[in-house]
């Protein structure tokens, strides 16, 4: 291979070339090969090598981060290097690092202050500068990396308020790239812990933007406000002139930066004036991904601020007519679920469907106006629901329309399913019909075999008019209904045909993989040929066949009750995979462009007036134009000022939602949420303990968070089952989204301990002792120190409990003098989950003793390495308060268990699992042999020896909380082929890396 | 992120094109195409930065060439518009007054230059005597 070849080369051009190569295209099977190589070209005594070599490594850590995780401590020196150009190449890795995980990565807050300061201070080279700033790219990169360690972390943002305050300073100079600079900083200030004198600065900074004639710099300074915005609505009143002046900006680009804008500050007040302005905007765009876009934004803010029925209608009926079949299928799901699903308000859901079937109605009556197929489906099915609502007679019109839809021609077969469905809905209302007869004459010949199916259901029920009331109820789209998911009454039916010789179901996997050995069969690789014959116990087995109802087992579990109701079979084909629809046919050309903008007016004449006066007002006097646009101004900002007044810390959501959406589920499960509370607030307890506070917070947030992990499982089981459960899926998941939330908002609330848990505290504060005698019988990692100084030293050690990962921190007082509350606490880290187990809140520390805190790990996602930090402050008789950090490394392995299952469960568990990954290692020790392998690989990975079966071995092991991971391995000669298994996709990775370092190693 | 980074002149006519995210060959052109067509269209006056699609274009004309660059919502659009000049002035070092026909003759060295500066969608090089020095080296080997 060239590559290694030039890489070994003494020629510095050969090995520089070799490493852009390396840094460009590079596959990841061939990093090991060439990564001590490039790992010797970090020392290398040429910057532009040791650069190249630092950036060959952030590729692969961004195609393998797993294989360059041990050359963490490299990155840091290359931070270090004392060229400028190897420092900045690091920045890209750290800039990715800090990405996925800031708090890993704290301490190095320090350096990068240090290295800006330098930057910005002018002591680089001054090759370095660009139009005499210094390396302007790169003070915007160390910025970024600021901006996200400094975020919502109060002490790591003071350490750079002097640097961002300077890099403010000196970028005054009038040169574009020092406006890329201050665009940086500013968004660094703002995302940053805030600090009010920086904030005032950089607002300053947006304004001088905003102002600009330049309009690259206007531009920025939109995206700046919009940001910004975010946090502060005060700043848009400050520019709200400008912000006017940019709505009507020829330039689309700026227009749409200050929707954007407009989009962010919405509120109740001046929701009309706003989405009437993004509209307008729409009516001129053409392409795609604008209206797209544009579409669920209008449709996002109507159902959040809509002010009353008819303007919500309106504005959704102009979605639908302009958006039509390119829009997201979500916007057409989430109105028709808000129609039937209604508000609190009864009386006031009855006025809204109403209206929304009488605009319907109207729309209907315009001749020669084509609307998109969505927006037919839409209405055929509020018509379909709620016509219900309108007279009696109306109800025989409301056929003859559909009817009429569903003869012509344009319209497409999947809309015209929907509409059948609604006659079907309605004829159920109405004795009896000559429309209802002729369609089901015209169609029960029709050709399109869906419509025959449709035509022929419609004939039969209605016949028989009992059963169609009662299968049709009328308004109970959204009441739960009963189904036999697991279609028991279908048992006798298959049993016929079992013992007429059929052949038993066989699950889809089972299959497939019954296919898969098919073809091995043909295929001469030795290891895939023996191990489909080599047999597992469970393999065979007619574990995975199964009679009758056995078969759907599974969506017996979670199906039975479905909240769906089945009058909507036979339109559900909207929300299938296929996503957008076909687009509509029209017959002629000078058709084509007449909008399909609703007719009526839009139900907004104020806002109309005041714009239409606009228009003219342009022919007018300056002043009075002026005049308008203030107008304008007050109808927009409406709502910002004092009310929603400046609230930097958190974006309190103080506007009531109108347009509520209500799931039946969230609400049980706020129900729950709320009685926790009561427990917790009845039993006051007149002792405040900070401490005991937030542990019962933090179990609290478990049982959530447990409860969570439930329904998120449900819901992708559901999932899997089929689509017609859809609704049902969309709440669980709409559900599980809400509930942290939930959680989130109990952090704020004040909880006092129930009396009785602080008894039971007192209790396992006592039994503190035996529990650390009883961690001793499990797995644990010998104290290590981690830092100390004169008076404390602190070390830790690991337990690998069966369940969890147990920290437990050991604080020992050297002195001799007595410490006053020393204290532990740990930084909260984004891949862990930490709970503080009892016996960690002493006090005080007697003298000359060791005090435990103990942590309960869990691992919330997946991850390779990850640092967990914390300090331990404590205060001497009457000195001040002493603080020490540490930190922790936590690798995967900490949280891998022994899985203890049979060698026939681990052959069904195998079938079951989706990633793979396969890699033949070389063992060193040939002599060595396969038990003693697998008792190495049992002992260092804690990894479960299944079975031996001759020369193949199986293991398994589990990912805390419960990730299952299965090994199968195989020894010729002194080559072991390893050939892993499990459910989540990167485990296997990591695994095969940890075994070839175990196996490798010994 | 960088995504893409286009040379192209006012007759629609790629003349170097570079791509750190896969993007299939005939996907190219129809990108290009409508890329170029919507920097065409503009005028001096108008904003240099693009939204199009989900990601934002920034460009700048020199002569009847165009320099285009595309990006996603995290990158600084001032930055990269500076990035796109330093670019052109390395360019003018080593071609003393560059044109569109020396990066037509010279495109391997043109796509070095462009190398040295960006990687994997990053800009990694910013210093104009250190980008051209593997370039000078390579010049000098190919006299002697």
């Amino acid at each position: 291979m060239h590559v290694v070849k030039d890489l070994q080369s003494t020629n510095l051009l050969e090995v520089c070339m070799a490493l852009t190569i390396v840094s460009q295209i590079f596959p990841r099977e061939m990093i090991p090969a060439v990564l001590p190589l490039i790992e010797d070209k970090l020392q290398h005594s040429k910057e532009i090598i040791r650069k190249k070599a630092v950036l060959a490594l952030y590729k692969f850590h961004l195609i393998a981060p797993n294989q360059v995780q041990h050359i963490h401590v490299k990155f840091r020196k290359a931070l270090c290097d004392r060229d400028v150009g190897v420092m900045a190449a690091s920045l890209h890795i750290y800039f990715r690092m800090i990405k996925e995980n800031s708090s890993g990565y704290k301490d190095l807050t320090g350096s990068f202050v240090t290295i800006l300061k330098q930057v910005v201070g002018g002591k680089l080279p001054v090759d370095f500068n660009y139009h005499s700033v210094p390396a302007p790219w790169l003070q915007i990169q160390l910025l970024r990396i600021l901006g996200l360690l400094g975020k919502d972390d109060q002490r790591t943002s003071e350490l750079m308020y002097d640097v961002l305050d300077e890099s403010l300073r000196r970028a005054e100079l009038n040169h574009n790239v020092t406006y890329a600079i201050l665009f940086e900083c500013v968004q660094t200030v703002y995302s940053i812990y805030p600090k009010t004198e920086l904030l005032e600065k950089a607002a300053k900074c947006i304004g001088k933007f905003v102002l600009s004639p330049k309009i690259n710099l206007k531009y920025l300074g939109l995206k700046a406000l919009t940001y910004v915005i975010q946090q502060d609505p005060t700043l848009a009143l400050q520019h709200q002139m400008t912000i006017i002046e940019c709505l009507d900006h020829p330039d689309p680009i700026i227009k749409r930066e200050t929707l954007e804008l407009l989009y962010r500050i919405t509120n109740a007040q001046n929701v009309t004036v706003i989405v009437q302005k993004m509209l307008e905007y729409l009516h001129q765009s053409k392409e795609e991904y604008i209206i797209v876009n544009l579409v669920g934004k209008i449709a996002e803010l109507a159902e959040k601020y809509a002010p009353d029925n008819a303007w919500f209608i309106q504005t959704m009926n102009a979605v639908f007519s302009v958006g039509g079949d390119v829009m997201h299928p979500d916007i057409s799901n989430n109105f028709l679920r808000l129609l039937a699903e209604g508000f609190d308000d009864e009386a006031e859901d009855q006025q809204l469907r109403l209206y929304a079937v009488q605009s319907y109605l109207t729309l209907l009556d315009v001749e020669n106006v084509f609307y998109p197929q969505r927006f037919l489906q839409v209405m055929s099915w509020v018509l379909g629901e709620y016509s219900y609502l309108l007279d009696k007679e109306m109800v025989e019109e409301v056929i003859t329309k559909l009817y009429k839809l569903l003869m012509n021609d344009s319209i497409s077969s999947e809309t015209k399913a929907w509409l059948i469905a609604a006659v079907t809905k309605l004829t159920s209302q109405i004795h009896s019909s000559n429309i209802v007869e002729k369609l089901i004459q015209e169609f029960t010949t029709s050709l399109d075999t869906c419509m025959r199916q449709h035509a022929f259901e419609l004939k039969y029920l209605h016949k028989n008019m009992e059963l169609m009331k009662s299968l049709l109820p009328v308004d109970k789209s959204c009441e739960d209904m009963m189904v036999d998911a697991s279609l028991s009454f279908l048992d006798g039916f298959v049993a016929e045909g079992l013992s007429q010789g059929a052949a038993p179901y066989k699950p889809h996997h089972q299959r497939q993989e019954e296919k898969l050995s098919q073809e091995k069969g043909l295929n001469f690789e030795p290891y895939g040929l023996s191990f489909s014959s080599s047999g597992f116990t469970g393999r065979q087995s007619p574990a995975g066949i199964s009679l009758g109802s056995d078969a759907s087992a599974n969506s017996a579990e979670t199906g039975l009750k479905e909240t769906n109701g089945l009058k909507l079979e036979g339109v559900k084909k909207l929300w299938g995979k296929e996503g957008y629809l076909p687009k509509k046919d029209h017959k002629t050309g000078d058709e084509t462009e007449v909008s399909p903008a609703p007719q009526e007016n839009m139900g907004m004449e104020t806002i109309d007036q005041t714009l239409t006066t606009k228009d003219h007002s342009q022919v007018l006097t300056q002043s009075k134009e002026e005049k308008e646009k203030q107008l304008l101004a007050s109808s927009l900002f409406v709502g910002l000022g004092s009310e929603s007044a400046v609230n930097l810390l958190g974006r309190a959501d103080t506007v009531s939602h109108k347009f509520r959406r209500k799931s039946k589920v969230k609400e049980t499960k706020s129900e729950e949420a709320s009685s926790a509370h009561n427990v917790t607030c009845s039993s006051f307890s007149p002792l405040p303990n900070a401490m005991y506070e937030e542990d019962y917070v933090t179990t609290l947030q478990d049982g959530g968070d447990k409860e969570l992990e439930k329904l998120a499982l449900g819901s992708e089981l559901l999932a899997s089952e089929s689509l017609t459960e859809l609704p049902l899926v969309e709440k669980l998941s709409d559900c599980s989204l809400s509930a942290p939330s939930l959680f989130a908002d109990s952090d704020m609330e004040v909880f006092q301990p129930s009396p009785s848990t602080t008894a039971s505290f007192a209790k396992e504060i006592s039994l503190e002792a035996s529990l650390l005698r009883e961690t001793a019988e499990c797995l644990h990692s010998d104290p290590t120190e981690i830092c100390n100084n004169e008076i404390v030293s602190v070390s830790s050690s690991k337990i690998w409990k069966d369940d969890c990962l147990l920290m437990v921190w050991l604080v020992t007082n050297k002195s001799d003098s007595e410490l006053k509350s020393a204290n532990l606490e740990i930084f909260p880290a984004e891949n862990f989950k930490l709970t503080e187990e009892p016996g960690s809140c002493l006090p005080a520390t007697e003298a000359e003793n060791t005090t435990t805190f103990q942590y309960n790990v869990q691992m919330e996602k997946p991850f390779t390495d990850a640092n967990l930090c914390g300090f331990v402050n404590y205060q001497m008789m009457d000195t001040v308060c002493v603080q020490l950090e540490f930190s922790v490394n936590l690798s995967l392995l900490d949280f891998i268990r022994p899985l203890k299952i049979s060698t026939e469960d681990f052959g069904k568990l195998w079938l079951s699992f989706a990633n793979d990954v396969k890699q033949n290692v070389k063992m060193t020790d040939s002599e060595a042999g396969l038990p003693s392998t697998l008792k190495t690989l049992q002992q260092k990975l804690r990894l479960h020896v299944v079975d031996i079966i001759g020369n193949e071995g199986l293991l398994a092991c589990q990912l805390l909380p419960s990730t299952p991971c299965l090994v199968h391995c195989r020894l010729y000669a002194d080559v072991l082929a390893l050939w892993f298994r499990s459910s989540c996709p990167s485990l296997p990775d990591y695994l095969l890396y940890q075994c070839q370092k175990v196996i490798e190693g010994s | 992120m960088i995504k893409f980074f286009l040379m192209v002149n006012k007759q629609g006519q790629t003349r170097l094109s570079k791509y750190y995210e896969h993007v299939e060959i005939h996907k190219r052109t129809l990108l290009e195409t409508e890329v170029i067509k919507s920097c065409l269209s503009r005028s001096s006056d108008q904003c240099s930065f693009i939204e199009y699609k989900d990601f934002k274009l920034i460009y700048r004309q020199y002569a009847a060439l165009f320099i285009v660059v595309g990006v996603n919502d995290t990158e600084n659009e001032m930055a990269i518009y500076e990035f796109i000049h330093n670019f052109v002035e390395v360019l003018n070092e080593y071609f003393s007054r560059v044109s569109e026909l020396d990066i037509m003759f010279n495109l391997d060295k043109v796509h070095m230059i462009l190398d040295e500066m960006v990687l994997n969608g990053c800009i990694v090089e910013t210093n104009r005597a250190r980008i051209l020095t593997p370039l000078l080296i390579i010049d000098k080997l190919s006299e002697s």
